[in-house]
């Protein structure tokens, strides 16, 4: 039975504003259209571009995302805060713990809730883990995509280590939903902290071997270089953030400017750029995954002790079978957690928390109602808004830098539709 | 003796949210204000919400960090239905802000099923100014609400689903949309060996 | 009377010896779309080798693949997409549904998700997992290469018959529940009743 074409046609169309007079092609017969669709292996899955094109140069894009929408935002207000963290994992996949640290610090602000020393430490730790290996990816997937195919895969190797020290952590390799309300799951054990310090001690070797492949390389430059130019009038005005922000001179880094967990401690810098393109994108990922190894290593060596729970007197973390079994406390908390119909009580407020993820300003909105699932919880996708800036940066380049343009602005479609 | 000092049309870079926000009443009247957890929120009615962007805007938040809505129809003591919400920031003075605007569906039936329907300019919806022409940001977020809520933006230039098929019907985040929707994901044609 | 063969002859079936061809050399043609796409990436990548089982080319053309892997939940937006590519592979090939999401939904029993792709397409191998990891998915790839060697033919024959073509017993009831109504399902009342319960305890 065939399936006649249109059913699969999406009716693309676009209005005039967005396409000015001058650039319409209905009187322009040499323009014509590829449609760089959802499946194309330089697409990191599913977005899809109408390009119009004169000959090789891209006269106009028009990107066209929601192939992967999933409804997170629906599920969240069905499922518990400590349940949606494992759907947080699934949006920016490729640095899931970041997406768990951000939810929870989002749930907690809205509860009151102050974490413990030891447990701020540690989600500082894992979330820069998690900004190094998003970076690697990110990166790697630029080099991919232009054509070195041996940084990717020393991008990946190192991946593999991070993914070591997470499953030592927690069990999984990625997808970890570690965070709790008011804790994480699994407290640091000598033989995570051991790897973490192996990790240190090896990776400025890799990252210097992976400069030395690509950082100077000419047809890697010629490639990246003056190629998708964000000012930095239009990166604030279209709501960038992260290293693509940063790459245009916008000196916003959420740790910096609004201190969250410890990142107040300890000492690093803020990597920017002024020249906007691709290769300064590039490069900014580069010099911020050695700051997030400083971040990594100064926490590591003055991780506080205590406690990774807050107290069990504010019931929103599970009690120790100990403290079940030996304090009246313990057992009231874990009576009213675990029982259905019962749980904790969040303030029937709204609250926003931003959190500097690897891709941009990650943040939650949620709407609390009183019960422990969230009324509306509403996730700000970085990658969304890089995505709409994407025809601005791409109008009179070629089709090769189409593939540049899109890796060096590192969009997850899963963060992208949610 | 005191000298009247005529005030500024935008206040200066430096004020923290306290002065912005006497600036703001001072300009547009009273607003409703309020302090949660360190976020300054303030409602606004949908008729002054363009002026009070711009104003905003010009005040140094140069920065729409999120345009999103939530839907009130389940919460308890709500008194409108769509709460859209603008979250501001600078990127000069580091401040948030928080800005709330209601609307209402304009037809208030409560035995009308209104999260589907067809897209017609004649449909009564929600509507609100875009404000595309302040921020580019909001474009694609706009969209979104459309896509999602069906609420409507005037001025919008492009305003059509982003995240769902063009020929889906409903608004899926509303409220009375089944969380596993309606049929729609099932609807499609099966393939089976013999079409190979 | 035996018949002595020199060394380098092979008598073999023409079947088993298409079907050796076949397997040892299945071309993937990765439709990933979310976090098992990361998953299969990594198999591919230097610590889990999938090459070293004849998928050496991640071919992303589906003109030169014979192993569509669908790794990561499939919307319906994206549904049709997936389709007209099955359609665009040759014969003979097969389909591996990777994950928790593309086997039958996984966590997203959402308005937007298909509830495994097999309601719409005909899948050879399912591998659980959310992610799997990349043994599994290695597993997976050996666990249909022995089936290539067993059911095979030369010909294709084998998608002709009768039981490649019966639709599975357990999608065909479900798939006649079209219209799901949350308010349906116990699940949704239980967590709509017990979040009224709560309100009505803090309002007393």
């Amino acid at each position: 039975m065939p399936i006649a074409p249109s059913q699969y046609d999406h009716d693309v169309r676009a209005s005039d504003a967005e396409f000015p007079a001058s650039d319409r092609t209905r009187s322009e017969d040499y323009l014509w259209t590829l449609n760089f669709g959802p499946q194309h292996p330089a697409t990191h899955t599913t977005l899809r571009l109408v390009l119009t094109l004169d000959g090789e140069r891209v006269v106009d894009a028009l990107p066209e995302m929601g192939y992967l929408h999933s409804g997170f935002e629906k599920l969240g207000e069905h499922l518990t805060f400590n349940q949606y963290v494992t759907v947080t994992d699934r949006m920016n996949y490729i640095s899931p713990m970041a997406n768990n640290v951000a939810w929870h610090c989002a749930v907690e602000k809205l509860m009151g809730i102050q974490l413990t020393p030891r447990c701020q430490y540690i989600r500082t730790i894992i979330a820069e883990l998690a900004r190094i290996s998003d970076h690697l990816l990110s990166n790697g997937a630029v080099g991919l995509d232009v054509g070195a195919f041996t940084f990717f895969l020393y991008a990946f190797y190192q991946r593999e280590v991070i993914y070591d020290i997470f499953e030592t952590l927690c069990g999984a390799r990625f997808t970890n939903s570690y965070t709790r309300v008011g804790g994480v799951s699994h407290d640091f054990t000598p033989l995570v902290v051991q790897k973490i310090r192996d990790f240190i001690k090896t990776f400025p070797k890799t990252l210097a071997d992976m400069e030395r492949l690509l950082t100077r390389n000419r047809i890697f430059v010629d490639r990246t270089k003056g190629v998708g130019v964000l000012s930095k009038e239009a990166a604030i005005n279209g709501g960038a953030s992260g290293p693509v922000a940063r790459a245009s001179g916008v000196p916003r880094d959420l740790r910096k400017d609004e201190p969250y967990l410890a990142y107040a401690d300890f000492q690093f810098q803020v990597c920017c750029a002024a020249a906007g393109d691709c290769y300064a994108r590039y490069l900014v990922r580069m010099q911020e995954m050695r700051e997030s190894l400083k971040i990594v290593a100064q926490a590591i060596e003055n991780l506080p002790a205590g406690d990774i729970h807050i107290g069990i007197d504010q019931r929103t973390s599970l009690p120790t079978k100990k403290q079940v079994y030996s304090t009246i406390e313990g057992t009231i908390s874990h009576f009213e957690l675990s029982m259905a119909n019962r749980g904790f009580e969040v303030p029937c407020e709204e609250s926003y928390m931003g959190t500097e993820a690897p891709n941009g300003e990650l943040g939650f909105y949620i709407v609390g109602d009183g019960s422990e699932s969230a009324y509306r919880a509403r996730c700000r996708p970085p990658s969304l808004l890089h995505f709409s800036l994407f025809p601005q940066l791409i109008r009179g380049h070629t089709l090769s830098d189409v593939v540049a343009v899109l890796g060096s602005l590192n969009i997850i479609a899963a963060e992208l539709d949610r | 003796m005191p000298i009247s000092i005529p005030m500024p049309s935008t206040p200066p870079l430096t004020a923290d949210t306290s002065d912005i926000l006497r600036f703001l009443t001072e300009r547009f009247g009273a607003l409703e204000t309020s302090l949660f957890r360190d976020q300054t929120r303030i409602v606004v009615p949908e008729s002054k919400s363009l002026e009070v962007l711009a104003f905003l805007k010009d005040s140094g938040f140069d920065m729409l960090v999120d345009l999103t809505c939530v839907d009130y129809l389940e919460y308890r003591d709500a008194l409108r239905r769509y709460g859209l919400v603008y979250l501001l920031a600078s990127t000069l003075t580091n401040q948030r802000l928080t800005l709330r605007v209601f609307v209402d569906d304009p037809v208030m039936n409560p035995h009308a099923v209104l999260s589907d329907g067809p897209e017609a300019a004649d449909k009564p919806m929600p509507t609100v100014r875009s404000a595309v022409p302040l921020w580019a940001a909001a474009n694609w977020l706009e969209r979104e609400v459309w896509d999602l809520f069906g609420v409507r933006f005037l001025g919008h230039p492009d305003l059509r689903r982003l995240v769902m098929p063009d020929a889906f019907t409903a608004h899926p985040l509303r409220k009375d949309y089944p969380l596993q929707g309606r049929g729609e994901r099932h609807n499609f044609p099966v393939l089976t060996r013999d079409d190979g | 009377m035996a018949l002595e063969l020199p060394e380098n002859v092979v008598v073999s079936k023409l079947d088993e010896l298409a079907n050796w061809c076949r397997k040892n050399s299945l071309w993937p043609m990765p439709f990933a779309t979310a976090c098992c796409g990361i998953e299969l990436m990594a198999t591919g990548a230097a610590k889990h080798d999938l090459a070293r089982f004849g998928a050496e080319v991640f071919r992303f053309s589906p003109r030169q693949c014979d192993l569509m892997i669908v790794a990561g939940r499939v919307v319906m937006k994206m549904l049709p997409v997936l389709q007209r590519i099955w359609l665009q592979m040759h014969e003979p090939k097969w389909c591996i549904s990777m994950g928790a999401c593309a086997s039958t939904g996984g966590v997203f029993d959402t308005y937007a998700v298909v509830q495994g792709i097999d309601r719409f397409l005909p899948v050879d191998m399912y591998v659980p997992g959310c992610p799997p990891r990349p043994e599994q998915l290695i597993q997976a790839i050996i666990d249909l290469q022995d089936k290539i060697q067993r059911e095979g033919t030369i010909t294709g024959r084998e998608f002709s018959t009768v039981e490649r073509q019966l639709r599975k017993r357990a999608l065909v009831e479900s798939a006649d529940l079209l219209t799901v109504d949350a308010s349906r399902n116990p699940n949704i009342q239980r967590a709509m009743s017990d979040r009224s319960a709560i309100r009505r305890i803090q309002t007393s």
